[in-house]
């Protein structure tokens, strides 16, 4: 067992007593403050910036050809830990002049704001660099139908970003230049 | 299965240690046996052997002889010379032999392996994120396994045609074809429909139809099964579901006496494929087209959700109540279906046993594909023989109902999944009679019945079935059933209990395997459930060997030679 010790408490001075050099140094800090610049904003009028990492709302994007990106191979359904997203896929039928190549495309891409922890996992593991957590943070709605963003919704937060491959162009290249078959 | 039960046993070395195997085998099934896998993309264990993927690589050796003599030649420590051959062998075309080293570890072999897997990639798309393979794609688990990890290949790659359409079952993705040829040798040796050969050369070596044919035989599905890529690949299946979701369950086909080995794969209650499940014993590694389509039927227009008191929908006790007033007491005949399961067809020869019921049974044949498509097109025929519910062969009709209701020896109906119309009975002959009808789809017989009770299809319960050659096998869930519908067993017990006010059967399948146990001369005898739920079980079919079976020699089966008096 422990043993219970019982300290004294040392009497407080004559100026401890009477709390005004307390109250001065407190006011020391308030008026030194008045004079630094503001921390805070004031939101939502002002908005803070976003640093280049951040894992914001999960968006679909289109590359500059205004392709989508996605072609629903549901790896990011599979990796994600709360089971927000949900892929119906489907096919791209053969002949669109536009999206030559491509073969599948996601019919509907449901992500359930309601569920999403953020953690990014599925930007990581998209194999087609489709998915990104941009730097949208504040979604709200009325309702929980309105807190699942369809793939309409997905493509209209995540817009055109720039692209490394153009795999689809590439391969097209590589058709018309003898490789064909 | 290769077992190392087989009869005759020779020693080999396999890397370095003495082990066993079957004589004849050849090395990438010896040394599956021993726990070493042989990585190969054409060699397939019920084809012929093409040895063309090279995947197969080993180094082989054979203890040393001296040639004029025949003595072995030993080394200095005394132990047999082994003459290593000179280059790589290909495991799959090289067979057992006494006293043989094999190395399937070696620097060499590694080496071999990631040459081959480099020139298998030089074309390849890379498109798994699209493809319906990745996940069981025997590509990439060797490329993780046995490649070299990353690529030198800084041409372009060939651009070849992605969704050619073979059959009407089946799509050719032409760039993730490895020219294995597997799927030209099961054409032809399989369903013997020489369809599919290569054409053109080199890096343009394409699978393709011989001209004005297509892939559209009974059996072209299997070839997808095989395709070790995905380049064969389901129109059915495709692009509907990754692999990775899919939960499977060992089933039974219900299409045929045959009894193909499945595996139903679902998700989350909705059911995507069946693909076959390898048994030597009764459908090796195949299972007919035909056979796969029936997982619609469980969201089929037709499905019978709820039950019903003339037509009326209610609770399920509600129609349980109605259907035992309306039997009771009278002369029931009982119309048993060889679509039910043997548990099944045991309870309702109960029911039958304890009312004094007459018992219909009708019989569904159609041509025989001499394969796995079997002229008896239900799958427990037998079961109701093996269940005691009836000792004659049925009919392709049910006449003899129709004449027993015509003499009024009949004045209820209790049906089993059965269209009366259909077999034949009288439509005048059904007047005034009630009927109570438990099935899964909607027909003329339940649309004229009193009570319908909903059951459930073979992909949403478990139970046994005897297949053509005596098997009884086993079939466990896949999915859950619509909300409400108790399973059969479930049905069978009540109606049975309401109609005797006897002590009341369980309705597991325990429970009725204890039963059909224990009945007098059964051929189930001494077999539990557990036995069959492991594996097929052989029945004693002496008993029914001068039935008039209807199925012909086929994959698998001897028709029961008669012996003539």
């Amino acid at each position: 067992m422990a043993k219970t010790v019982v300290l004294e408490r040392k009497p407080l001075s004559l100026s401890e007593r009477t709390y005004l050099p307390q109250i001065a140094t407190g006011l020391k800090t308030t008026f030194s403050n008045m004079f630094k610049k503001n921390v805070t904003l004031q939101y939502p009028e002002e908005r803070p910036v976003i640093p280049q990492n951040y894992r914001g709302v999960p968006t679909l994007v289109k590359d500059p050809n205004n392709r989508e990106k996605c072609v629903s191979c549901q790896l990011c359904e599979f990796v994600c830990p709360p089971k927000a997203i949900r892929i119906t896929p489907g096919e791209v039928p053969e002949g669109e002049a536009d999206r030559e190549h491509v073969e599948k495309a996601p019919k509907e891409f449901e992500i359930n704001m309601l569920r999403c922890i953020y953690c990014g996992y599925c930007q990581e593991v998209c194999p087609e660099e489709a998915i990104f957590l941009q730097q949208e943070y504040s979604s709200s709605g009325y309702s929980r139908e309105e807190m699942i963003n369809n793939k309409e919704k997905l493509y209209e937060l995540g817009g055109v970003v720039p692209d490394k491959h153009y795999k689809w162009d590439k391969k097209k290249k590589a058709e018309q230049e003898g490789n064909s078959h | 299965m290769i077992s190392k039960k087989n009869s005759k046993v020779v020693p080999i070395v396999l890397d370095g240690k003495e082990v066993e195997v079957p004589e004849g085998i050849n090395l990438v099934d010896a040394a599956a046996l021993h726990g070493k896998e042989i990585p190969h993309y054409c060699y397939h264990p019920q084809l012929s052997v093409a040895g063309n993927c090279r995947m197969c690589l080993i180094e082989m050796g054979t203890p040393m002889r001296n040639r004029e003599t025949g003595e072995a030649i030993l080394d200095d420590d005394g132990s047999p010379k082994i003459g290593w051959v000179p280059k790589p062998v290909i495991g799959c075309a090289t067979n057992v032999s006494p006293g043989m080293h094999v190395k399937t570890e070696s620097e060499k072999v590694l080496g071999c392996r990631e040459g081959i897997m480099e020139f298998l990639l030089v074309n390849h798309p890379l498109d798994c994120p699209i493809c319906d393979q990745a996940g069981e794609c025997r590509l990439q688990e060797f490329a993780t396994d046995y490649g070299r990890g990353y690529s030198r290949f800084v041409e372009r790659k060939n651009v070849k045609p992605k969704r050619t359409r073979l059959g009407p079952r089946v799509t050719l993705d032409d760039e993730r074809c490895i020219l294995c040829s597997r799927c030209i040798r099961f054409c032809q040796e399989v369903p013997k429909d020489d369809v599919l050969g290569f054409v053109d050369r080199g890096s343009f070596s394409t699978l393709t139809c011989f001209p004005g044919r297509e892939l559209d035989n009974n059996y072209s599905l299997n070839t997808v099964d095989l395709c070790p890529v995905g380049a064969l690949t389901s129109s059915d299946f495709r692009f509907k579901m990754r692999v990775w979701f899919l939960k499977d369950a060992d089933s039974i086909c219900p299409e045929s006496s045959a009894g193909c080995n499945t595996t139903v794969s679902s998700r989350e209650g909705e059911l995507y494929r069946i693909t076959p499940r390898r048994n030597d014993l009764v459908n090796d590694s195949w299972m007919p087209d035909s056979g796969r389509e029936l997982y619609k039927s469980v969201k089929s227009d037709d499905r019978i959700l709820s039950s019903h008191i003339e037509q009326n929908p209610c609770t399920t006790d509600e129609a349980m109540v109605e259907a035992i007033r309306l039997l009771k007491g009278k002369n029931i005949g009982i119309v048993g279906s060889c679509k039910s399961s043997l548990e099944e067809q045991f309870l309702v020869n109960q029911i039958s046993k304890k009312t004094k019921a007459k018992n219909y049974i009708r019989g569904h044949f159609a041509e025989d594909d001499g394969i796995l498509l079997s002229a008896d097109r239900t799958p427990n025929l037998r079961g109701a023989l093996v269940s005691g519910f009836t000792q004659k062969y049925p009919k392709d009709n049910l006449l003899s109902l129709s004449q027993s209701l015509g003499k009024k020896q009949v004045d209820a109906l209790l049906v089993i999944d059965e269209d009366l119309d259909a077999a034949q009975v009288d439509a005048a002959n059904l007047d005034g009679v009630p009927i109570v009808f438990i099935g899964t789809q909607a027909n003329t017989t339940s649309n004229r019945a009193s009570v319908v009770l909903p059951s459930l299809t073979s992909f949403e319960k478990s139970g046994t079935f005897v297949n053509r050659s005596f098997y009884a096998q086993f079939f466990r869930q896949a999915v859950p059933g619509p909300a409400g519908i108790l399973p059969d067993l479930s049905l069978l017990s009540r109606l049975l209990n309401g109609l005797t006010e006897d002590e009341e059967i369980i309705p597991d399948q325990n429970s009725v395997w204890k039963l059909m146990n224990s009945v007098r001369g059964s051929v189930l005898k001494g077999i539990s459930l557990t036995d069959v739920k492991k594996e097929a079980v052989l029945l004693d079919s002496s008993k029914w060997s001068d039935l008039p079976f209807v199925e012909a020699k086929a994959l698998h089966f001897e028709p029961i030679q008669k012996v003539e008096a």
